[in-house]
């Protein structure tokens, strides 16, 4: 994956795309707005979110025992996985011990992170994603690009194309007649869907919360595909991060008030499935939870980086981002695409190891939009500056980039005021020059400059640059006598 | 009360005009500020892209010309949000406390005129069809709300319109602008576009450096459109007009 300025590039070319985006994430902007808007107390809410995630994470250790106790004496099963591999492999050793080669899939952003799919996969077993815009991910061979909506990049023509080509192969194939009205798509994604909700002896889900003294998971959803899949098969395996944990369902009535709104702007999730452990002769009857950590004890361990894992993974950040908005999930180059990607990709695995992901705090042009809306109040601006510094810090020695000694040089002219005054001179000579010889004229009569030599003509490749006025302010406060 | 005028090494070097209008508006005004010729800058360019042990001469060299001032008056959002929220992370990478110290003394123009001095008309004239883009560090990072509106409804002959979408990034963002050029160019097209439909002569923000951005767009456009400081409008009398 290229580093975050070369994939947005590719994808700012792309207009079909940036007006599909603008589009989609202007009108769900808007219906969150009105439905937060509904709430008096919000902003009681979000603190109350973010207190009870922080005291949350603060004790992690002990409400992640009293998670696995409650589950184990429900008949659950607990697997703790250290990172990717090994969730997988605890995954597929299970669908092993069952012999089945297929799997059907709640939407989970963990078991994207880790790569379940293609892990799967390569042990000879088929995951299905039974989510709509997962399954239209998943048949057009194409990546998700955003946490909610992962076929946001997607119009209604282009799903039709994916449906008609490609559902065939994967099961019952889409109706010859279909056509791009969302109801008919929805119809035929139904179709196709219940065949394998039928079919399938083993599912696999995330979690939105797990509640830590009664054991509970929670998922919610807005389709019900979800909950198909957690009652219809045999076996069940959740794949859960950590941080999911609330101590108690008080906690999570702040979080089901919050979340909805958040993400999809709507008042109420219209499912929200819990379970816990195994009801004999009802459901799953064999049920597996696997604990991931895969660098989220690395992320805890930063002080300022910690409140990430405060994130329920809502999504606001990313359609009120105009950043996101711009060049789509993809240039992200990971599962968490957008404001939250930016931090929390870093976050869990390190910085300075390799470009892309260093590229990622520097994506955003710290406006604030995603701290206003987060509803966990995760100060991604904060962090992102805290990130950038351990970027700048982990390539100090060695031999600098041009960046790090335009920085270095920048910073020893502006901490003193006589080496100022003599840069000022410098520029005050060439402003003279470019008055003479400038083309371009600024509304109001100031002179500009059209274009400049790189380094420079990243600024004039699209925007003119006013020329430098011949006398500073400062030059011009001593020539007169005003102090 | 012993006020300084925080010029900002933008504004300094690039826009000494601003500087000159926010001295002439506090005379206007009755208060007599001073600009401490040891400062240069705030430091957030250096914070803002990661170079936090590079801040530190900077900020040290901000708190020594600002130390002794009760109020310190900037024509900048944004370096005065730096000053505010960022020095204290400058303050402990140093494990200088002091370096934390005069950045809450520091205030945007907006703020001080209202907050402080108690005005919102400051006897202005600058007849011109207007329209104002709030800043993202004005607007969110100090939360100056309405407080440039109200002035600018005060200005005599001056035709404010609404900005759509007024409250979305121009796409300027430090060394954003050229670390992630294309993005930041998409961004303040669209901005410029805005501008543009508006039909105002002149586009008016509380940071010289946004609209640097966004007047370097609108200029390559060829709109017409003119970019200028709240302060140089605010400043702006009969005599000028
Ligand atoms: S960071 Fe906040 S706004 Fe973004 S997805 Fe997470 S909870 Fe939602």
């Amino acid at each position: 994956m290229p580093a975050f300025p070369a994939a947005a590039r590719a994808a700012l070319a792309d207009s079909q795309l940036r007006r599909n985006l603008a589009h989609a994430t202007g009108t769900i902007r808007a219906k969150r707005a009105a439905v937060v808007a509904e709430v008096d107390e919000w902003e009681e809410l979000r603190l109350a979110g973010a207190a009870i995630k922080d005291n949350t994470l603060r004790h992690l250790d002990e409400h992640l025992l009293t998670l696995e106790a409650a589950l184990q004496e429900r008949g659950a099963t607990v697997h703790w996985a250290r990172d990717a591999a090994q969730a997988c492999e605890i995954v597929a050793g299970i669908a092993k011990n069952h012999h089945v080669d297929e799997v059907v899939k709640v939407k989970s952003m963990a078991t994207q992170e880790i790569g379940l799919n293609e892990a799967l996969a390569e042990q000879g077993i088929t995951a299905w994603e039974t989510d709509l815009a997962e399954l239209i991910v998943q048949l057009g061979d194409d990546l998700p690009s955003h946490i909610l909506v992962p076929a946001i990049h997607r119009n209604r023509a282009e799903i039709r194309e994916v449906f008609r080509r490609r559902m065939a192969a994967a099961g019952r194939p889409a109706p010859d007649d279909l056509t791009d009205e969302p109801a008919e798509l929805a119809g035929a994604a139904r179709l196709h869907l219940r065949e394998k909700f039928l079919r399938a002896k083993m599912a696999v889900s995330g979690a939105n919360f797990a509640v830590a003294d009664t054991g509970t998971l929670v998922v919610v959803e807005s389709e019900g595909n979800g909950r198909m899949c957690l009652t219809l098969p045999e076996v069940l395996v959740s794949v859960v991060g950590i941080e999911k944990v609330v101590p108690t369902w008080f906690d999570l009535d702040v979080f089901l008030q919050l979340l909805p709104r958040s993400s999809t702007g709507e008042r109420m999730n219209p499912y929200t499935s819990t379970w816990s452990g195994i009801t004999p002769g009802d459901g799953p009857q064999e049920m597996h939870v696997v604990l991931l950590d895969n660098g989220r004890t690395r992320a805890l361990a930063d002080s300022v980086g910690r409140q990430a894992l405060r994130c329920i993974r809502c999504s606001a950040c990313l359609n009120v981002c105009p950043v996101y908005e711009r060049t789509g999930g993809h240039a992200y180059g990971s599962v968490y695409p957008g404001p939250i990607g930016a931090i929390l990709n870093p976050l869990l695995k390190g910085v300075g190891v390799d470009e892309q992901t260093d590229s990622l705090p520097y994506a955003s042009s710290l406006c604030g939009a995603c701290f206003e809306a987060c509803p966990v109040r995760i100060d991604i601006p904060e962090v992102l500056v805290h990130l950038r510094s351990q970027v700048v810090d982990a390539h100090r020695g060695g031999a600098p980039k041009p960046e790090a000694v335009a920085m270095k040089s920048a910073a020893w002219v502006l901490s003193d005021a006589r080496r100022l005054t003599f840069a000022e001179r410098g520029m005050g000579a060439a402003g003279k020059a470019l008055n003479r010889f400038g083309r371009a004229v600024l509304p109001g009569g100031r002179r500009a400059v059209r274009r400049l030599p790189w380094p420079a003509s990243l600024w004039t490749g699209a925007r003119d640059l006013p020329a430098p006025p011949a006398e500073s302010f400062r030059a011009w406060w001593r020539r007169t006598g005003r102090r | 009360m012993k006020v300084a005028v925080l010029v900002t090494c933008i504004n300094d070097t690039m826009f000494p005009d601003t500087g000159k209008a926010v001295f002439r508006l506090l005379r206007r005004l009755g208060v007599d500020a001073d600009f401490p010729e040891a400062q240069t800058c705030c430091g957030q360019p250096m914070v803002n892209t990661g170079y936090l042990d590079e801040a530190v001469p900077v900020v040290r060299a901000f708190t020594d010309a600002f130390a002794g001032y009760d109020y310190i008056v900037t024509p900048s959002g944004s370096c005065a949000g730096s000053a505010r929220h960022q020095h204290s992370l400058v303050a402990r990478r140093a494990g200088e406390p002091r370096l934390a110290e005069t950045g809450p003394k520091v205030y945007e123009l907006s703020e001080f005129l209202v907050d402080v001095l108690g005005v919102t008309d400051v006897d202005a004239y600058f007849p011109h069809r207007v329209t104002y883009h709030p800043t993202c560090h004005s607007l969110r990072m100090l939360g100056v709300g309405d407080k440039p509106l109200q002035l600018l409804r005060a200005v005599r002959g001056l035709d404010l319109v609404e900005l759509p979408a007024a409250e979305e990034c121009c796409g300027f963002g430090g060394t954003f602008a050229v670390k992630n050029a294309d993005t930041s160019t998409a961004m303040g097209a669209d901005k410029a576009r805005h501008v543009r439909d508006t039909g105002a002569e002149v586009l008016v923000a509380g940071d010289n450096s946004c609209l640097l951005h966004i007047g370097g767009l609108l200029s390559r456009e060829r709109s017409g459109v003119r970019v200028l400081h709240l302060a140089d409008v605010l400043a702006s009398t009969e005599e000028d007009a």
